[in-house]
């Protein structure tokens, strides 16, 4: 996902000389062509990430698209307030992107799990939150960000799901994408993670459980009419993040039901449950430790459908 | 206005009232009635608590009506205390949090870098402030990046939140921390309209420039003048008329 959208990143900034990146200091080997073809508009603001993102705000402020840049919590939560009260509260058009979301960096310890940046960054007003679950969401997201004022979080991903795309329909923010059709239950995930909502799918469906998979690449604002559509149309909702299940995707759509008094038939939230993740380990062996993967997806569907499927 | 909005930092307006009055009236490029003119001087107003003193001279400057002050700080006003930018015209950066303002000025100054502009953005810090590490992490970049054309003034008058600047977290050898960050250092009397003048003109080299400006806290009205209690206190009744003699009787 981070070459996807350094990829994208340099494309969009050779014909728009507006478009900016600063780093807090990392990217080793990833940003040495963007650099190097675009030195002025390219910036290493060192391993200060308060000020790298003043200076983005500032840099913002006078008509330019700057991208900070950094890894896990770095590029959040250290500077927080320069988020809120600089970016955000001037409407500056600083996008900030953190290329270690959830378990990404799992084996270097809690400091890098990315675990709760959704939940924080959501509740700031006036800001954009993303989490693209494959390729084509990171590149398309990167472009839409540059041509959406304002501020915004992208949270990107070490793993990323298969590219699913069931018809030519634009990468919108604010639009979740439906990635597999279906009724009996749906499933609505952001982030890499997805890999695992599809790969539970594909099980499902060999039990004769088709299940909607719906990519919420736009966690902030988030898509109401599709959250309505999953408990109108299908027999439950499943909400999986890689992520604490204080304040996330999964608490997003249960605002939206219980604001909307649209009671699903049965509803679970998948994500991190309690307490720091500090187990030591891969993305993929930490999801499997906190019941984030394809078997838990299956085993809370049957849950949620508790033996009672409703048929299309 | 601060008087009928019941608002605190008295003292700490006063305090670089001198400094906010020789930029307004010599230094800054300016257009009041074209507020965003893109070739104007950037002001930040880091030490955001003082912001009564910004709002005054802005008002006393024509960006919008002095009718507007009496409503600071009350229900419903566009001022308040700490200052902000929302509808107001002439203020580049709502501050508040303490050490925001460089590190965005700093942003500004390099954009203009980038775009060959000859701009220049000043940003009044406070002494205290000066605890702030993301102060620190601004000082290093704009040294590095040559931003000759950011000048950051201090209002030293020596006295924070609780005691004392030495009583608190000393800054001394302060001009010496600048000068080893790769800072031109200009110290002067912070109530010197002359001598203001001068320290701000371009110094241009390559090299950020800070002025630090010894001041009083509360400067002008006698029993305001270096008293903590005044950082907060708000002057009523007796007080109120007693402070207003004194600055009509200084009035040159």
């Amino acid at each position: 996902m981070r070459d996807a959208f350094v990829t994208r990143l340099l494309e969009e900034a050779r014909h728009d000389r507006n478009v900016m990146l600063i780093t807090g200091d990392l990217g080793f080997g990833v940003l040495t062509k963007f650099e190097a073809e675009l030195p002025r508009q390219y910036l290493n603001a060192g391993v200060a990430e308060q000020n790298m993102t003043m200076l983005a705000t500032g840099l913002a402020m006078e008509g330019r698209v700057v991208f900070t840049y950094s890894i896990a919590n770095f590029p959040i939560l250290r500077c927080l307030e320069m988020i809120r009260n600089d970016a955000c509260y001037h409407g500056a058009n600083v996008k900030v992107v953190s290329i270690g979301g959830g378990f990404s960096y799992g084996a270097l310890g809690i400091s890098h799990h990315a675990t709760e940046d959704l939940a924080i960054m959501r509740s700031l007003p006036e800001i954009t939150v993303l989490a693209p679950c494959d390729l084509w969401e990171a590149a398309e997201a990167t472009s839409a960000l540059i041509r959406t004022p304002g501020t915004a979080y992208l949270r990107l991903d070490k793993s990323h799901a298969p590219a699913m795309r069931l018809d030519e329909t634009p990468f919108r923010i604010g639009e979740a994408r439906i990635l597999r059709e279906g009724s009996d239950v749906a499933l609505l995930a952001c982030g890499g993670v997805m890999s695992e909502v599809l790969s539970a799918a594909e099980s499902l469906s060999s039990e004769g459980i088709e299940a909607r998979v719906v990519s919420h690449h736009t966690v902030k604002p988030i898509d109401r009419e599709s959250i309505l559509a999953c408990a109108r149309e299908t027999g439950g909702i499943v909400t999986v993040e890689e992520h604490t299940l204080d304040g996330g995707l999964g608490s997003a759509v249960a605002e939206v039901l219980a604001d909307s008094c649209a009671w699903p038939r049965g509803f679970q939230r998948i994500g991190l449950r309690s307490g720091f993740s500090s187990e030591v380990g891969s993305q993929e062996y930490l999801r499997q430790i906190y019941g984030i993967n394809s078997a838990q997806i299956e085993s809370a569907v049957h849950g949620v459908l508790g033996g009672s499927r409703v048929m299309p | 206005m601060t008087h009928l909005g019941k608002s605190s930092h008295v003292a700490a307006g006063l305090s670089m009232a001198d400094i906010v009055a020789t930029l307004y009236a010599r230094v800054l490029r300016v257009r009041p009635e074209e507020p965003e003119w893109p070739g104007r001087d950037r002001f930040i107003l880091s030490k955001g608590h003082a912001g009564a003193c910004v709002y005054a001279a802005l008002a006393e400057c024509g960006f919008f009506p002095i009718e507007w002050l009496r409503t600071h700080y009350q229900d419903g006003s566009l001022l308040s205390g700490h200052v902000s930018h929302k509808g107001i015209p002439g203020v580049e950066l709502s501050t508040g949090s303490l050490g925001h303002g460089l590190g965005v000025g700093a942003g500004m100054a390099l954009s203009a870098k980038l775009d060959s502009e000859d701009w220049r953005v000043f940003v009044l810090m406070s002494d205290g402030e000066c605890d702030e590490g993301s102060n620190w992490e601004a000082i290093l970049f704009a040294a590095h990046h040559g931003l000759d054309n950011l000048v950051a003034i201090v209002d030293y008058n020596k006295i924070q939140s609780l005691k004392p600047v030495p009583e608190t977290l000393g800054l001394e050898p302060f001009a010496e921390k600048w000068t080893s960050f790769g800072w031109i250092v200009c110290e002067c009397d912070g109530h010197d309209v002359a001598a203001l003048e001068k320290a701000l003109h371009p110094a241009g080299n390559g090299r950020p420039t800070v002025v630090i400006a010894h001041t009083t806290k509360g400067k002008g009205i006698s029993f305001m003048e270096n008293s903590v209690l005044w950082h907060y206190r708000t002057p009523q009744g007796e007080e109120y008329e007693a402070a207003i003699a004194e600055l009509e009787g200084s009035r040159p």
